[in-house]
């Protein structure tokens, strides 16, 4: 049912597209710096120390979500850009089952997002937070689980998609929300009830949160919120029931 | 047996029928055209043939191959080149082709040789390295057809290849094809607005609306056409107009371009015709009857209703 070989080189022309846009790969890689050392200085002097750690440090875990976020969105994004280019036509006419291009396209967005997640923990070290490699590990493997449950959510949103306007659509009522109620700028717990709801069902909120786990210290006000273990859980869930939708979207479709 | 066989296809779209009851065959080897006006069902067809469309009711078989229960298999029996470009420009000719390859389970080794020979013969061995978006037109058609053979495909499908080429680079693609067709020994399908490539065919289908109209060898096609025909332009239009009725008893149709009647052996209507009109004649052409005459008969519509003007015949 699944052809490797189709799905590696799905992978591999994802990523080599990526590193040949300089453009986007200019934008991934400062975006997340400019939030850091903009908005995160601006409002470390605002806000202050939690116990012991900096808002600098504390925005970290969230924007590392955020560069996941943007990555995976954008990864899935390509399949709207295949389909208006007609390089979608290629795949669906090929021999392999829709399943595996389904697949091909969900490693490929999780695999560019961890790596953009991976290469931005390079700067944790200049922020006073000190990783190790144990710690580095399990960020990769929490950024990889997070980095599928929002490609498998934006290639769900992307097979509805026919043309890039959506785009925009997309990037105001699902990314930027998702990314304000994840508790990245602050914590969920100080926003009022009828919107924590909405964070509740965010799978990024529980991908920042299990960020700060491994990233913050364990007590303190600007700690994480969930157990560690229930974070991870949903985003599994999560990913799960997203792949599977995605997967039967792409197979109805013609 | 055919490498393709429709029977009684019949596809709706929001209860309309887009094709209406349509049987054909394809035998191997042969270069099957496929023409019909706008609209007329051409591009539905393909697509349920390539499996990329369900249909409603009839059956589709390629290669032996239900298009409907193994459409994996059709998939790997065809090969396709789309109107529009299907590449990726961000990819190099190189690229573009191993991609092709990895999605059809082709070994490595296997996979670089097919590479390299096929870009040989489509003359990009040179540009293999160069990204697709800095290819002319004409290049990025020879590397989709190129990628269309590479799985070595029973059938091609070429939904009309040369739109929108010039002329030279036109009649480059299709040396091409039939040197390719002479080594690998496909069949090809194909549609067509343009009436030498037509005519080049083995066997045409003429489908209008939703339905086949005729199904034969273009000389036989052309041989239902009874006569060719004159057009006639003189000083006086409407003067021969009547002199040919009285005196020849045939019925001109008056064109914006003169007149035009429909004879038998035009080569030697011609001589009489200027015996017996009494005006001054500007000019006189002799056609015999084209594809594009039996489309016209059939159809009613010209088959080239878009696109630039059709160049001059012979």
């Amino acid at each position: 049912m699944l052809s490797y070989k189709a799905i590696y080189v799905i992978t591999l022309r994802e990523f080599k597209r990526f590193f040949r846009q300089k453009g986007r790969l200019i934008v991934s890689l400062a975006r997340p710096l400019i939030w850091l050392f903009i908005v995160g200085s601006g409002f470390t002097k605002l806000v202050g120390s939690g116990g012991n750690v900096e808002y600098i440090q504390f925005i970290l875990p969230g924007i590392v979500g955020m560069t996941i976020l943007f990555s995976s969105i954008f990864s899935t994004i390509s399949v709207v850009w295949d389909r208006e280019f007609g390089f979608l036509r290629e795949m669906l006419v090929s021999p392999v089952s829709r399943v595996t291009i389904v697949f091909g396209k969900l490693l490929s967005g999780t695999a560019l997002s961890a790596f953009q997640g991976a290469a931005l923990l390079l700067i944790a070290p200049f922020l006073g937070l000190h990783l190790g490699i144990d710690g580095f590990l399990a960020m990769l493997i929490l950024m990889s689980l997070v980095s599928l449950a929002i490609t498998a959510l934006g290639l769900f949103v992307a097979s509805f998609l026919s043309s890039l306007e959506g785009f925009n659509v997309i990037m105001n009522f699902i990314v930027l929300p998702m990314f304000f109620l994840s508790g990245a700028l602050y914590p969920v717990d100080s926003l009022p009830m009828y919107i924590k709801i909405f964070s509740f069902a965010n799978p990024l909120c529980y991908g920042v949160d299990a960020f700060k786990h491994v990233l913050l210290p364990e007590s303190g006000r600007l700690a994480a919120e969930f157990p560690l273990i229930f974070d991870i859980a949903f985003i599994a869930v999560f990913s799960v029931v997203f792949t599977f939708l995605s997967a039967l979207v792409f197979e109805r479709k013609k | 047996m055919p490498i393709i066989e429709v029977k009684d296809l019949v596809k709706r779209y929001n209860g309309n029928e887009a094709v209406r009851g349509v049987s054909f065959e394809v035998n191997e080897g042969e270069t099957f055209g496929f023409l019909g006006p706008n609209g007329a069902g051409k591009t539905t067809t393909i697509n349920i043939l390539c499996t990329l469309l369900g249909f409603d009711s009839g059956n589709a078989f390629v290669n032996g191959f239900d298009c409907r229960k193994e459409p994996g298999k059709v998939r790997s029996s065809i090969g396709l080149v789309f109107q529009e470009i299907t590449l990726d420009n961000e990819l190099t000719a190189y690229e573009n082709l191993k991609f092709h390859c990895y999605m059809y389970n082709m070994e490595k080794r296997l996979a670089e040789e097919r590479i390299a020979e096929i870009l040989s013969v489509v003359g990009l061995d040179e540009r293999r390295g160069d990204l697709v978006k800095k290819f002319s037109g004409g290049m990025k058609r020879r590397l989709e057809i190129a990628r269309g053979l590479l799985h070595r495909p029973k059938v091609l499908f070429l939904d009309e290849p040369t739109l929108g080429l010039d002329p030279q680079t036109r009649s480059h693609v299709w040396e091409f094809i039939r040197k390719l067709k002479k080594t690998e020994g496909n069949t090809v399908f194909m549609t067509t607005h343009y009436m030498d490539e037509a005519e080049a065919c083995d066997r045409i289908a003429i489908i209008d609306n939703g339905r086949i109209i005729a199904c034969e060898r273009p000389d036989e096609l052309k041989r239902a056409i009874k006569g060719d025909t004159i057009y006639i332009k003189t000083e006086d239009d409407e003067k021969a107009r009547r002199e040919i009725e009285e005196k020849l008893g045939l019925r001109p149709k008056v064109t914006d371009a003169g007149l035009s009647l429909l004879v038998e052996g035009g080569e030697k209507f011609i001589p009489r015709l200027f015996e017996r009109l009494s005006m001054g004649i500007i000019s006189v052409n002799l056609k015999k009857p084209s594809i594009e005459d039996v489309f016209i008969n059939l159809t009613g519509r010209e088959i080239r209703d878009y696109g630039p003007p059709q160049r001059p015949r012979g």
